[in-house]
């Protein structure tokens, strides 16, 4: 079954400008945790090793035909959903929120699995039904409850960052499959009345992010201070930055969280905009080679699950740098590649080893 | 050439990812646009407020949890102390300020040098401590001057304080500061450079309920890292509370008797395994750990030869001597070898074909059944009942009553002691088993060892019809808001059923011990109260050889070769409550050392008011 065009169809581009991006994080890193307490392997180090266990899991994610994954799908989704209503009586706490699955010395992140279900699930959705015309909300019933079932779980956890992402992901994936025009306008709707409406099933600390994000100087050292500290680190920035490993900000000052959620701030102090501009085209060159895949698969499948897996990282972008450069509300979403974190890198590397996969079989029918 | 042919409705989806390609770029570009005000248009801005963005946040070390008797007598506090820290970024002219800094304190600027490379692993908005346990004049003093100090400032540690000295030291334990070692290690993540944790004892045992949660104080400072004002703080969660099942007064008492001497004891509830108190003698102050304690006050304490830092109730492995007549009785009787009336000729002299054993009374007990010779301590019966039953049935007894394995005392350092077998000679010197041994182990000595705390466990086991019990200290462990987070139930680590009559005979000749007026150990005994006992003396070097004997030679010998004495007993011996098992380090008598100290628990555990002096009496 393995094809020799399967070598020779292999996607460079797409491995070396994530492992470009990769590395960049890294040396952002590198800075950023230059001056912690001794014991322990660095960060950056522990980094690497993420990321060459990322990269051997995106490879193993090549091998097998991703065909196989429409008819598995349902299994897939079935069984995460089940994983996450087993954390939400049995999962693991930790700060204050209940999102893990202890299994002896690993935390699964049931959460983080279904970014990838859904894409699956919906893929498979979508690929069977062709609507030139685009969807009505009737025939959409279906990816409605797979989306609000484990949207409503993760909410209650909580982890509004992930919900939103699974709910971005899934709209991207609908708008992609079309949508007829007075459904498009209700489902429009629909949103905004769940946001008016989630504003009750929030957490006060959720509320409290949200209200601070649109004053953060009500609250200039609790939850405002994230906001603040960031947006002088990226301003302060200026044109050129400060240089690799002098940002002051980040250097003498405690910016918080300034190795996971707000490593961009790190790199923004230091690199300034000119950085900023060359890793945002790093990054909108992934994200257009995503789609490229998605043009080039050899099915419809693999064609929405390009789009989705593109979807997810581009959303995590979106997300993170919004939060960062204060255009968002503090959610706690990493930025892909960049932020330190096993189990961003390795859900991020799945997506990718996806991407590898519909790119490597364009020409296998 | 393509080779794929496209399928259904490609060619429609291609505009659409070109829609979506161009939606992608249009929200990156948005974001660049947001970058751009903030780092081109108000860069200015951003620029100033970084340079006067200077919150500083200072770790508040959360003081240790207390640590409290059965009657919730507070056993070991935290108490404020004052350090002189800087924050490094802040210091212009390090020579100059550690100059200044050196003369307000009164202490070497070496010194301070010394503290600030020891701060090199902190990370950079952590302060480094220049001066430990400042006091408030030197403090007010830098205070005064902090103007001319940048960087300077003042941070409150909690250090351990103890109300009664030394009182249980090994113990409670001493702590330390964290090492290079220790960080490699999981269980200290998240501790930083200079904390403090237990080295010993409870202390580290309990070292992750101890420990509190560090606190954070976030402050202004001007360019020259002068405190401008405080802005937030998150108190410190202190650690969480320990209620141990000793009692302050008993461990006193215990401590008080053992005077000069070396040793150890232990006091246990016959019936649960609770200990009232135990100790180690001599003990050391634990302050002087707490406050980070000096190389010769170490090394004094590492050099002294009666091992100050050892816990002798637990590490301490002593040959029980005569105490172990007790299991070696039970033995002989579970397994009918002797009865009660079994009677001995005792002439002084016993003899194994060739090898002469003597009885510690020169002239002999004469005939002797099993009472005389548990309470005038015969050898000689001992040996010949001995032989009779075999190492094998002896050791078997021993293991069953709690000695040769460790107790699961919830403190490190416990050692096993050793109660021979016939394998464990075989494995350890290749050889079989020599009856002289069995006549030696039968009372107490050769290859056998106890720690006290076995020799308690295995009284409270004899006295209380055959459970062993998990020896425990800690009763409980509460949160600040008082909620219970661990309560200890005694555990039994194993039961022997006596046939009928056996224990009633041991425990009446224990008794005989106590109260016959040729016992050993009517040193122990006290008004009002029934107690049973057993005295020991364990030989350290042989002492004179027969020749010497013979001719008569008493000899005064140095301190390190004069024997071990022992005293083990239980009371009320009618309903046994408390046991205690005593070990003096070189005491040389059972009887006249050993004995009285447990009297004297025993005494303050009855409230029975202190004796008249009696008068010095000596044998076993």
């Amino acid at each position: 079954m393995f094809d020799r065009r399967l070598i020779l169809c292999f996607d460079w581009v797409l491995l070396l400008s994530v492992l470009l991006l990769a590395g960049a994080g890294i040396l952002n890193l590198y800075s950023a945790t230059a001056n912690w307490s001794a014991g322990g392997t660095p960060v950056y180090l522990k980094q690497l090793v993420w990321l060459a266990g990322g990269v051997g899991i995106a490879l193993l994610v090549c091998v097998f035909d991703y065909r196989h994954l429409e008819y598995l799908s349902p299994y897939g989704y079935g069984a995460t959903v089940l994983m996450l209503l087993f954390v939400l009586f049995a999962g693991k706490t930790s700060m204050g929120a209940t999102r893990w699955i202890a299994l002896g010395p690993i935390n699964i992140q049931p959460s983080e699995v279904m970014k990838i279900t859904i894409i699956l699930v919906m893929a498979r959705f979508f690929s069977a039904r062709a609507h030139p015309q685009g969807f009505h909300l009737r025939e959409l019933k279906v990816p409605l409850v797979l989306l609000a079932l484990p949207a409503l779980m993760v909410m209650k956890q909580p982890d509004l960052g992930t919900a939103m992402l699974i709910i971005f992901i899934t709209g991207t994936m609908t708008l992609f499959a079309g949508l007829e025009q007075r459904s498009l306008i209700k489902l429009g709707l629909l949103g905004l009345s769940g946001i008016v409406g989630g504003w009750f099933l929030l957490h006060d600390y959720q509320k409290e992010r949200i209200r601070t994000f649109l004053n953060p100087e009500r609250d200039p050292l609790g939850s405002g201070y994230h906001i603040i500290q960031s947006k002088i680190a990226v301003g302060s920035g200026g044109f050129a930055g400060k240089g690799f490993m002098d940002g002051t900000q980040s250097q003498l000052s405690f910016l918080p969280e300034r190795h996971t959620d707000f490593a961009f701030s790190v790199f923004a102090e230091e690199w300034g905009f000119l950085g900023c501009l060359l890793l945002l085209l790093g990054y909108l060159f992934l994200i257009i080679w995503g789609l490229y895949v998605a043009r080039r698969a050899s099915d419809r499948f693999g064609m929405f699950l390009a789009i989705g897996v593109t979807a997810m990282i581009f959303w995590h972008i979106v997300v993170n740098l919004g939060m960062v450069i204060g255009l968002m509300p503090v959610v706690g979403v990493p930025l892909p590649l960049f932020s330190y974190g096993g189990t961003s890198m390795i859900t991020t590397m799945i997506g990718v080893g996806l991407l590898l996969n519909v790119s490597m079989r364009r020409f296998v029918f | 050439m393509r080779l794929n042919p496209g399928w259904r409705g490609q060619a429609f989806f291609r505009n659409r990812l070109m829609l979506f390609s161009l939606g992608a770029a249009g929200i990156f570009l948005l974001l660049l646009l947001r970058l751009w005000y903030l780092q081109i248009i108000s860069f200015e801005r951003f620029e100033e407020k970084s340079i006067q963005n200077r919150v500083r946040i200072l770790s508040l070390a959360a003081p240790r949890g207390p640590v409290y008797d059965r009657h919730e007598e507070l056993l070991v506090d935290s108490r404020p102390s004052f350090n002189i820290s800087v924050m490094r970024q802040d210091v212009v002219d390090r020579p100059l300020l550690f100059e200044k800094l050196a003369d307000l304190l009164e202490m070497p600027a070496e010194e301070l040098e010394q503290n600030w490379e020891k701060g090199r692993g902190l990370p950079n908005y952590r302060p480094v401590v220049l001066a430990y346990d400042v006091g408030r004049d030197r403090l007010e003093g830098v205070l005064e001057r902090q103007q001319d100090l940048p960087g300077v400032l003042t941070e409150i540690r909690p250090v351990r304080s103890y109300p009664y000295r030394d009182m249980a030291a090994h113990m409670i334990g001493y702590l330390g500061e964290i090492t290079r070692e220790d960080f490699q290690k999981s269980q200290y993540a998240g501790y930083q450079v200079g904390e403090y944790v237990g080295k010993s004892g409870l202390e580290q045992q309990l070292e992750h309920l101890l420990r509190g949660e560090e606190g954070q104080r976030l402050i202004e400072v001007n360019v020259k890292g002068n405190l401008l004002r405080e802005l937030q703080v998150m108190e410190p969660r202190p650690g969480k509370k320990v209620y141990l099942t000793l009692s302050r007064p008993l461990q006193q008492t215990l401590e008080k008797a053992f005077g000069e001497y070396a040793g150890a004891g232990v006091v246990m509830e016959v019936n649960t395994g609770r200990i009232l108190a135990m100790t180690s003698r001599p003990g050391f102050d634990p302050s002087l750990f707490a406050r980070g304690i000096r190389p010769e006050e170490w090394n004094a304490l590492l050099e002294n030869p009666r091992l100050p830092l050892q816990d002798k109730s637990i590490s301490g492995q002593y040959p029980p001597g005569s105490t172990f007549k007790i299991p070696v009785a039970l033995a002989a009787l579970q397994n009918q070898v002797a009865r009660p009336e079994t009677e001995v000729d005792c002439s002084g002299n016993y003899y194994l074909g060739e090898s002469l054993f003597r009885c510690w009374k020169r002239e002999g007990h004469k005939q002797t059944d099993l009472k005389k010779a548990m309470r005038e301590s015969c050898d000689v019966w001992f040996y010949q009942i001995g032989l009779e039953l075999g190492i094998d049935k002896l050791s078997e007894m021993a293991f069953n009553l709690g000695l040769g394995r460790k107790t699961g005392l919830e403190l490190g350092g416990e050692k096993r002691g050793l109660i021979p077998t016939r394998t464990w000679k075989r494995k350890r010197f290749g050889e079989n088993w020599y009856g002289g041994e069995t006549i030696i182990t039968s009372i107490g000595q050769g290859a056998v060892l106890t720690t006290p705390m076995q020799l308690a466990v295995m009284t409270a086991a004899v006295a209380n019809g055959g459970t062993v019990y998990q020896p425990q200290l800690i009763e409980r462990v509460e949160n600040w808001e008082g909620q219970v987070l661990q309560q200890f139930d005694s555990v039994v680590r194993r039961k022997t059923r006596f046939r009928s009559g056996v224990l009633a005979a041991v425990k009446d000749s224990l008794e005989e011990v106590v109260s016959h007026k040729k016992g050993t150990g009517r040193r122990s005994a006290i008004p009002g109260i029934r107690v049973a006992g057993k005295t020991g003396t364990a030989q350290v070097v042989r002492r004179l050889s027969v020749e010497q004997e013979e001719a008569g030679i008493e000899q005064e010998l140095d301190y390190e070769f004069r024997d071990h004495a022992l005293f083990v007993a239980y009371a009320p011996a009618e309903k046994p409550e408390i046991a205690v098992a005593i070990v003096v380090e070189h005491g040389e008598h059972g009887s006249t050392v050993a004995a009285p100290i447990a009297g004297a628990v025993l005494r303050d555990y009855f409230n029975i008011p202190e004796p008249e002096p009696a008068k010095e009496e000596k044998d076993v």
